[in-house]
């Protein structure tokens, strides 16, 4: 009772990584609380959930399997979540900001009335002192976010009402195994009592899903590219000097608005968090929605041709010229003197 | 037999091009600096309904907006680009509402229409990012949805078809209507204004509005009934107090703070041969590549 639920996300029987990455952050604020971890897997053929997730520190983990519950539809699984919230009364509901869980979130919290913030960049506990009524609620989820396109960041807190709910991007928690042996409890239930029939209303009638080509959040070097590349063409420079050091190629939205890379290269607050050894920032003028998704990393080097490029305050190295010169010679030393 | 849709579309600050003054000294973010502008996926919203409206015949495309007075704004510029009429739900009762709040009330006045086969709202509102705002309607009107769409391909008797944009791929669903549908960015963009239409709604007015000025328009709204933008305040929809504005929002701002970021001592080199294989050679040196 009063645990951590998060709600799995299974693509063709594999959970995806912003489940897991919620649950090593559910693990943590479990431990905090001193309450159980609890996972949810709602889909077909879950026999191989457990294995998956139980490593990441699950206590307890319900599986609702149907075939109709595969691929997602809102209804039936938001029927599940809002009966299995009722009875478990879990204090803190997490889901992945993705296209699924920012469809079934609000859904949701509508149901039970619980608040939902959504796109939250990180979760904390901590008190709320509500001023006027002069009452002092204890450890609350305090649920932080960027607003207003970036330029504040507010902790949004849900005092009354239950499960406090937050969605997280992908990529924007770390993944961390918490015991590779540990092992929880299983507890399946029955569709039946769950879902009525008449939620399966939609039906999914084509499904395209890709792999995801790039993996830009695991690599230990990122090389990425702004506007001031100026081109696709000089994307190229990016793509070969990373083939040379092994590094992923990345881009600022501005450079993906101007079709200099694809969108799923986009780091920052609307693309993907990125916490690499090396940052390389060629061409990017630093603006706050991109530092956003990147200023964790360890060592973060920025070549650009204006010396006061707010770009420069968080890197370690600024290298002041143009791209064309800079990284081609990056290039050439680093063959020079590696081996 | 035509279609009832009502549009769902919000005013917004332009939050993508905040500039500098657009934050005041203590952090908090100066609203009169920037430009209230469509919601821009609230525009591709409306771009879809009028298709549909285009392709069956007798349909009515209705916007519904919730928020301050000026808000009318939107409803003028949809009925400019072809919607058929406006409603502006505005009232201080409302203030200070979450997205469950708003999705409360919105649903309350959407229960006023006597037949509703469709909802389109865009994805989501640049002011707060959220995308909660169309399935909470969706959740309190027991009805389902199709978000992240990015065309209705069909709409035949009562079942619409639709193909979603998703962050991995595509999809094609299959419903049955009434339905709440929310339409991504993808999507086409939205019609210019109509010369014809502007022409004729351009004195379009809320009730308020009539009374801002001292023309009188009794003579032109009586002879011209479709120029009244309606106006519902908390006294117009069934509601419970309850459950409106901040008393109905579940979630409380604790702190806003204005971002800054960790800066650093950084060495500063410049593009010659010498500073970049030096540091290339700490690079390799150091371990932090090859
Ligand atoms: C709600 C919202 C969300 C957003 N989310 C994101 C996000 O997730 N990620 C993101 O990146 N942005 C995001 N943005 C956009 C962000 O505000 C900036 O517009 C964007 O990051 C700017 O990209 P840039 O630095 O490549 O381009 P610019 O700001 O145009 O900077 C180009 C830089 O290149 C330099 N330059 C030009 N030519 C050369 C050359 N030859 N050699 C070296 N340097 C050169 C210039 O001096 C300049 O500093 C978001 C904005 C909003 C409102
Ligand atoms: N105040 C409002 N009035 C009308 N529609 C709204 C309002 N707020 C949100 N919406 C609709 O809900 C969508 C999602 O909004 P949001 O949940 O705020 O991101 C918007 O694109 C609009 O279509």
């Amino acid at each position: 009772m009063n645990n951590i639920a998060v709600y799995l996300e299974i693509e063709e029987g594999i959970v995806a990584d912003v489940s897991l990455e919620l649950l090593t952050k559910g693990r943590s604020l479990a431990h905090q609380l001193k309450c159980k971890l609890e996972a949810i897997a709602i889909g077909s053929g879950l026999n191989n959930i457990a294995p998956q997730v139980f490593p990441y520190g699950v206590d307890i983990l319900f599986l609702v399997d149907d075939k109709r519950l595969y691929p997602y539809t809102s209804m039936p699984h938001t029927s599940v979540l809002v009966k299995l919230f009722s009875e478990e009364k879990p204090q803190i509901a997490l889901m992945g900001a993705t296209s699924i869980g920012r469809d079934l979130g609000p859904r949701v919290s509508s149901a039970l009335f619980s608040g939902l913030t959504a796109d939250c960049t990180s979760l904390e506990i901590g008190d709320y002192e509500e001023k006027k009524e002069g009452k002092v609620f204890k450890n609350l989820l305090y649920q932080i976010r960027p607003a207003f396109g970036g330029n504040i960041v507010a902790t949004i807190v849900n005092p009354e009402h239950r499960p406090q709910m937050a969605t997280v991007r992908e990529g924007v928690m770390k993944k961390e195994v918490f015991d590779k042996n540990h092992k929880g409890e299983i507890k399946k239930l029955d569709v039946k009592n769950y879902v009525p029939d008449t939620d399966f209303v939609v039906k999914v009638i084509e499904r395209h899903m890709e792999k995801s080509k790039v993996n830009i959040k695991g690599s230990p070097i990122v090389i990425s590219g702004g506007y001031g590349m100026g081109s696709r063409e000089n994307f190229d420079l990016l793509f070969n000097f990373a083939s040379v050091i092994g590094a992923e190629v990345g881009a600022s939205r501005a450079a993906v608005d101007a079709g200099f890379a694809d969108h799923e290269r986009q780091i920052g607050q609307t693309g993907v968090t990125v916490r690499p050894k090396l940052y390389i920032a060629c061409g990017i003028s630093g603006q706050i929605q991109h530092i956003a998704g990147m200023q964790e990393s360890s060592m973060i080097i920025a070549i650009n041709n204006d010396p006061l490029a707010p770009i420069n305050a968080i890197a370690d190295y600024v290298i002041t010229g143009n791209v064309e010169e800079v990284i081609p010679k990056m290039i050439k030393y680093y063959k020079k003197n590696s081996k | 037999m035509g279609l009832q849709i009502v549009v769902l579309a919000k005013q917004v600050p332009d939050t993508r091009n905040v500039g500098k003054d657009a934050m005041k000294a203590d952090g908090t973010v100066n609203r009169a600096a920037l430009p209230a502008i469509f919601n821009p996926e609230d525009l591709n919203a409306l771009e879809q309904a009028l298709r549909l409206k285009d392709k069956h015949e007798g349909s009515t495309v209705t916007i519904l907006t919730m928020g301050p007075g000026r808000a009318a704004e939107i409803i003028r510029e949809s009925l400019y680009r072809g919607a058929d009429n406006g409603f502006l739900l505005t009232d201080r009762a409302f203030a200070g509402s979450d997205t469950l709040a708003t999705s409360y009330a919105i649903s309350c006045a959407i229960k006023n229409f006597p037949k509703v086969d469709l909802i389109i709202c865009g994805r989501q509102a640049i002011d707060g990012d959220t995308a909660q705002v169309g399935p909470q309607v969706a959740q309190k009107l027991g009805l389902p949805q199709i978000t992240y769409a990015e065309e209705i391909l069909d709409l035949k008797k009562d079942v619409i078809t639709v193909k979603r944009r998703l962050e991995k791929g595509v999809e094609v669903v299959e419903g049955k209507l009434p339905m709440v549908v929310t339409v991504n960015g993808s999507a086409p963009d939205c019609r210019p204004r109509n010369a014809k239409m502007v022409m004729k709604f351009k004195h379009a007015k809320t009730v308020s509005e009539k009374q801002e000025g001292n023309q009188d328009y009794t003579e032109l709204f009586d002879t011209h009934p479709y120029l009244n933008i309606t106006e519902w305040s908390v006294n117009d929809i069934k509601s419970d107090a309850d459950w409106l504005g901040l008393k109905g929002s579940p979630t409380k701002v604790k702190t806003i703070e204005s971002v800054v970021f960790q800066t650093k001592e950084s060495k500063k080199l410049t593009a010659d041969d010498f500073d970049i294989e030096s540091l290339m050679r700490e690079l390799i040196a150091n371990h932090t590549i090859g």
